[in-house]
C-alpha cells in the first residue's frame, strides 16, 4: 500500500463526514472491498447474428447482437476481411436507423399534387396495385424501356433483376457519373479494366502513399484506413495534394495546398520532373507500356516552375515531392480517389494518376495496384424472357460519352425531357438513393419528375425524393432483411451473407419480397420463382458448392489466396487491347479527345465569390445518415470552412462559429450554417460535407440542419469522355445570416 | 501483482473518426449527447505551416484522481486496476467530482447520477476489450495492465514518446498520447 498522501488523508475525512449517510463508505472505500458494483450494460446479445452492413457501400463484416428482439449493438466480423472485426462509426451507429423514429412506416399513396409530400397510407395490396398499374400503363404507350431504375445499394440486385424481366436496359446508379465514374473510365483506357470496389490497392505495403483529392480517413472507406494506420504504423509516409489541410494531410510529410481544378497542372509537373531526371521504371515501362516517348515529348517543358503559378504551390515543394514519390518506387501508392467528378475534365485528371503510377511501376506491384480475384458463384436457375430490347436511352440522341462503361443517371434523368435521347423515359423506379442530392442541379431533376407519368420510389427513410413520388414503399433496413451474396473482388476472395437480425418493425418489408410483388403485379410472377431470399441465397450458395450452414454461422467465407502483384508471381494485370500499359491513348486520339492528359485553366467565378468544395465526414454517408441520431451526437451538422485571413476580409467580418448564409452564383441561398473559420484551406475556396441541409418534412431530426451542397450545385460540367458530371464548378459569396428573433 | 489498467493512444494512427464514441454509446447504452469519449483535434501554425494532433479522449483513470476526493457520498471510487467508477446508488449529483475534474470527463445521466468512462471494466473482467478498442478501425488504442512489463500498453509507452494530459495537476493519468 502506498504511503498516505495528503490527499487520501483528506479523503477520509471527507467519508467520514458523510458517514450517516453512506453507511459502511468509510472502511470500504479505503479497502477498495466494498460492494460498489461494476454496473454491465447488458448489451451483449442472447444472439449474435452475422451480416453486412448498409450504412454504405463497403459493406463491412458485422455482428447484431440482439436482446429481447432487439439489436443492442453492432460489431465488427472478424472473420470478414473488410472489417476485420473492427468498424467505422457508421456500421457502429446502424441502430441509429433501425430505430429511426422517422422511417417509412406504411405504403403511402399521393393524395395531391406532385411534390406536395401529401400521401395517404395505404395496405401494400393497394401500393402494387397502383405500382403494377403505373408501370404497366407506361408500357402499352412508351415500351418497357421507357421505365428507368435509379438504385444505391446492395439490395439494388432484386429491382435490377425486375428491370430484366420487364425488359428495360435504363438502369442507372450515381456512384457512377456522379462519383467514380471518370476514374473508371481513366483506368480502362490506360489498363484495360475498371477498378471497381472495394479497389485494388495495397495500401499496407505502400512506402510513400500519395493522395491527391482524396481525404482518406474522413471517407472511411473501412479497410483502406485500417491499411493506411498500418502503413502509418510501419513508417510509411503521405503526400496529399489538398486544397484543405485534411487529416490525411495532417499525417503528410508532404502537403501541397494545390489550387481547386488544377490538379493535371501538378500531375504534369511531377512526370516532368521524373521523366527528366529519369526517376521512372525504365525497364518496367519497356515490357509492359506503349507511348513513353509520346509522354516525354508531352511534358517537357511542363516544369514545376511552369505549375507554380497554375496551381499555386511552390516550385522546390513540387520538385522534392516529386523526387520523394518516385524514391519508393515500386512500392509508391498513387491512390486513385473515388469521387471524381470535380471540373468536367475528370477523365483526364484521373488519366494522369494512372499513368503516374504506371511510371512509377506500380501497377501489379506490392505496395501499388494488385490482382484481385472474386468467389465464383453460380446463379439461381431462372432466366428472363427473350426479347429484343432497345438500347439505353442515357446519351443525347446525337451520341455522346463514348468511353462511359455504365449507365449515366443523370443521362436517365435528361432523357426525361422530351426528344432529348433516343426515346424518352416515362417512369421512375428510385431505389436507396435520394436523387435530390445524388444528381446536380435538383432543379432540373423536379422539372424531369414533373415531367414523369409514374414515379415509386422505394426506401427506409422519407427523403427528398420520396416527396416526389406517386407511391412509396417502405423497405425494411439491412438489419431486418436476407439479400443476395456479396462476392466482390479482392485479394483474399470471399464470399460474404446477409442475414436479418430481427424482424421487420412497422409495415416494412425486405426489398426481394418488394420485388417479387411488383413482378406479380405486372404479371411476370413466374419469374421471380425463389420462396425468399434464404431460398434463393441457399440454392446459389449450394449449387457454387459452399457449406450454408457455416456460412450463416461464420457471415462470410474466405476463398483460396491468390498471387496478387508481380512479387508473388501475378503478372501486372494489363487487359487492353494492345496487352500494353497505355501511356498515350490511341483510342482517345481516334475519338478526337488529347491522347495524353493536357491542363485547361479552370474557369472562374465571380468577384469576390469563393469555389465550393465538398467532402465528407467519417461520421455520415451523403445525406442518408444526416438524421441518424446516434451519428449526429458527435457531428449534427456541416460547417462552412472559410480561411481564417479570407473570413477576416470580407464586407462583413465572419468570425468562428457565426452563422452564415452561402449565395451561389445563380441566386441560389443555403440556409443558416455555421462557419468554421480556420488556418486549414485556401483562401480560394470553401468546404462543406456534403448530405447536409435537408427540406423533406419527414426527417423530423435532419431537416434544415447545416447547408446542402446539392441546393447550390446548380451548375456542372459534363465529362465529355464518359459523361460525368463535375460538381466543382460553383461559386458562392458569404452572406450573415438573419438574426433569428 | 495488483493490477494498473491502462491506455494508449496512438495520436499517428487516429484519423478522429468517432468510431470509438459511437462504439461507446451503444455498448454502454448511454443517452442522448451523454459522452464517454470524444475527438480532440488540435491545429497549430499559419496556413500552410500548419501541424495537427488527433485524440480520443476519455477519463484518465488517475493514480491520484481529485474526482474521488472531491465525491462527498464516496460514489466515486477507485475499483480493480485503479479504474475510477461511480457507484450510481451513491451518487447524489452534486457535481462535485465535474468541478473537480481537469480534463471534462465526466457528465451527468438523467436519470441523476454522474457518468464517465469505465474503461469497459465489465468487459475487461470476461477477458475481453473496451468496446471503443475492439472496434477502431485504425487500432490506435491499446489497453492493458500498466504493471505487466510483458503488455502492449507497457511496451508502446516504453518504445514510443508519449505524453499525459496536464501533466501539472499532478493527478498521474493513465492514459497515454504516443506522438
Amino acid at each position: 500500500m502506498d504511503a498516505i498522501t495528503r490527499r487520501k488523508f483528506i479523503q477520509i475525512g471527507a467519508a467520514g463526514a458523510g458517514v450517516a449517510a453512506v453507511g459502511s463508505g468509510l472502511t470500504t472505500r479505503w479497502w477498495g472491498l466494498d460492494g460498489d458494483p461494476v454496473e454491465d450494460p447488458g448489451t451483449e446479445g442472447d444472439r449474435v447474428v452475422p451480416t453486412f452492413c448498409e450504412l454504405c457501400f463497403w459493406n463491412c463484416g458485422q455482428l447484431a447482437h440482439v436482446k429481447d428482439g432487439r439489436v443492442t449493438k453492432i460489431t465488427g466480423n472478424p472473420d470478414h476481411p473488410l472489417s476485420r472485426g473492427m468498424l467505422c462509426p457508421r456500421g457502429a451507429g446502424a441502430t441509429g436507423l433501425l430505430y429511426d423514429p422517422d422511417r417509412l412506416k406504411r405504403p403511402l399513396v399521393r393524395a395531391s399534387k406532385r411534390g406536395e409530400d401529401v400521401f395517404q397510407e395505404v395496405s401494400w395490396d393497394a401500393a402494387l396495385n397502383k405500382v403494377g398499374e403505373g408501370l404497366l400503363r407506361v408500357k402499352a404507350r412508351h415500351g418497357a424501356e421507357a421505365v428507368a431504375l435509379f438504385t444505391h445499394g446492395f439490395g439494388g440486385s432484386w429491382f435490377k433483376w425486375f428491370m430484366k424481366v420487364w425488359g428495360s436496359p435504363n438502369i442507372g446508379a450515381p456512384s457512377y457519373a456522379q462519383c467514380r465514374g471518370p476514374r473508371e473510365a481513366a483506368y480502362t483506357l490506360t489498363y484495360g479494366a475498371p477498378l471497381g470496389s472495394p479497389e485494388p490497392i495495397d495500401i499496407e505495403n505502400a512506402r510513400v502513399i500519395t493522395l491527391i483529392g482524396s481525404h482518406l480517413g474522413e471517407n472511411m472507406h473501412n479497410t483502406q484506413v485500417q491499411e493506411l494506420a498500418d502503413a502509418v504504423g510501419k513508417g510509411a509516409q503521405l503526400v496529399v495534394v489538398d486544397p484543405r489541410f485534411s487529416v490525411a494531410a495532417g499525417k503528410a510529410r508532404y502537403w501541397l495546398p494545390v489550387k481547386p481544378g488544377t490538379d493535371v497542372a501538378l500531375l504534369l509537373a511531377w512526370m516532368n520532373v521524373i521523366v527528366e531526371e529519369k526517376r521512372y521504371d525504365a525497364e518496367y515501362l519497356a515490357k509492359y507500356a506503349t507511348g513513353l516517348d509520346e509522354l516525354k515529348a508531352h511534358v517537357a517543358g511542363k516544369t514545376p516552375e511552369w505549375a507554380w503559378p497554375l496551381t499555386g504551390v511552390r516550385p522546390e515543394l513540387i520538385r522534392e515531392s516529386a523526387r520523394f514519390i518516385a524514391a519508393a518506387r515500386p512500392a509508391s501508392l498513387v491512390h486513385p480517389g473515388r469521387h471524381t467528378t470535380w471540373t468536367g475534365d475528370d477523365t483526364q485528371r484521373a488519366r494522369a494518376m494512372a499513368i503516374l503510377a504506371a511510371l512509377l511501376g506500380s501497377w501489379g506491384r506490392r505496395g501499388g495496384y494488385l490482382s484481385t480475384g472474386a468467389v465464383s458463384l453460380a446463379g439461381y436457375p431462372v432466366q428472363a424472357p427473350a426479347g429484343a430490347v432497345r438500347p439505353a436511352a442515357d446519351k443525347p440522341k446525337q451520341g455522346g460519352y463514348p468511353v462511359a462503361d455504365e449507365v449515366l443517371a443523370s443521362g436517365l434523368c435528361d432523357a426525361t425531357r422530351p426528344g432529348f435521347a433516343m426515346y424518352d423515359m416515362k417512369a421512375w423506379i428510385v431505389y436507396g438513393t435520394n436523387l435530390m442530392q445524388s444528381l446536380p442541379a435538383p432543379q432540373e431533376t423536379v422539372k424531369a419528375v414533373q415531367g414523369l407519368d409514374f414515379l415509386v420510389a422505394i426506401d427506409v427513410l422519407p427523403a427528398e425524393i420520396c416527396g416526389w413520388a406517386d407511391v412509396v414503399l417502405p423497405e425494411a433496413t439491412y438489419l431486418e432483411r436476407d439479400d443476395d451474396l456479396a462476392a466482390p473482388r479482392w485479394k483474399t476472395p470471399f464470399v460474404a451473407i446477409r442475414q436479418a437480425a430481427v424482424e421487420p418493425l412497422y409495415d416494412s418489408r425486405p426489398g426481394w419480397w418488394i420485388a417479387k410483388e411488383m413482378g406479380k403485379a405486372v404479371g411476370l410472377g413466374a419469374h421471380f420463382p425463389w420462396k425468399d431470399a434464404a431460398e434463393f441465397v441457399e440454392t446459389r450458395a449450394r449449387a457454387s458448392g459452399l457449406d450454408v450452414a457455416e456460412l450463416r454461422r461464420k457471415g462470410a467465407l474466405a476463398g483460396k489466396r491468390i498471387a496478387t502483384c508481380e512479387e508473388e508471381g501475378a503478372p501486372p494485370p494489363i487487359s487492353t487491347e494492345s496487352g500494353k500499359i497505355q501511356l498515350h491513348s490511341a483510342e482517345l486520339a481516334k475519338l478526337g479527345f488529347d491522347p495524353i492528359p493536357s491542363f485547361y485553366p479552370p474557369e472562374e467565378g465571380p468577384p469576390g465569390s469563393f469555389r465550393l468544395l465538398m467532402g465528407r465526414a467519417p461520421t455520415h454517408t451523403f445525406g442518408r445518415t444526416a438524421n441518424n441520431r446516434l451519428l449526429a451526437e458527435p457531428y449534427p451538422e456541416n460547417e462552412v470552412w472559410i480561411n481564417a485571413d479570407a473570413a477576416r476580409a470580407l464586407p462583413t467580418p465572419v468570425r468562428n462559429g457565426d452563422r452564415v448564409m452561402l449565395v451561389n452564383q445563380d441566386g441560389v441561398k443555403s440556409g443558416p450554417v455555421r462557419a468554421k473559420v480556420t488556418e486549414r484551406i485556401r483562401g480560394d475556396c470553401v468546404y462543406l460535407v456534403h448530405g447536409w441541409g435537408h427540406t423533406a418534412r419527414g426527417l423530423r431530426y435532419a431537416r434544415g440542419r447545416g447547408a446542402s451542397t446539392s441546393a447550390l450545385t446548380t451548375r456542372y460540367k459534363v465529362d465529355p469522355i464518359m459523361g460525368g458530371t463535375g460538381m466543382n464548378v460553383n461559386f458562392v459569396r458569404l452572406e450573415p445570416a438573419e438574426r433569428s428573433a | 501483482m495488483k493490477k494498473r489498467y491502462a491506455m494508449a493512444v496512438d495520436t499517428r494512427r487516429c484519423v478522429g473518426c468517432s468510431a470509438c464514441v459511437i462504439a461507446c454509446k451503444t455498448e454502454n447504452r448511454l443517452p442522448h449527447g451523454g459522452f464517454r469519449d470524444w475527438i480532440v483535434q488540435e491545429t497549430s501554425g499559419r496556413f500552410p505551416g500548419l501541424s495537427m494532433e488527433i485524440r480520443s479522449e476519455r477519463c484518465n483513470h488517475c493514480s491520484d484522481a481529485p474526482c474521488v476526493s472531491a465525491c462527498p457520498t464516496g460514489a466515486s471510487h477507485l475499483a480493480e486496476g485503479g479504474v475510477v467508477l461511480v457507484n450510481r446508488a451513491k451518487c447524489t449529483g452534486c457535481k462535485a467530482c465535474i468541478a473537480s475534474c481537469a480534463y471534462g470527463a465526466r457528465y451527468v445521466h438523467p436519470d441523476g447520477y454522474v457518468d464517465k468512462c469505465t474503461f469497459c471494466l465489465h468487459r475487461v473482467q470476461q477477458g475481453k476489450r473496451p468496446a471503443c478498442v475492439e472496434t477502431c478501425p485504425t487500432r490506435s488504442l491499446t489497453f492493458g495492465d500498466l504493471a505487466d512489463p510483458g503488455s502492449a500498453v507497457v511496451q508502446l509507452i516504453h518504445s514510443r514518446r508519449n505524453k499525459v494530459l496536464k501533466p501539472e495537476t499532478g493527478n498521474r493519468p493513465n492514459v497515454f498520447f504516443l506522438a
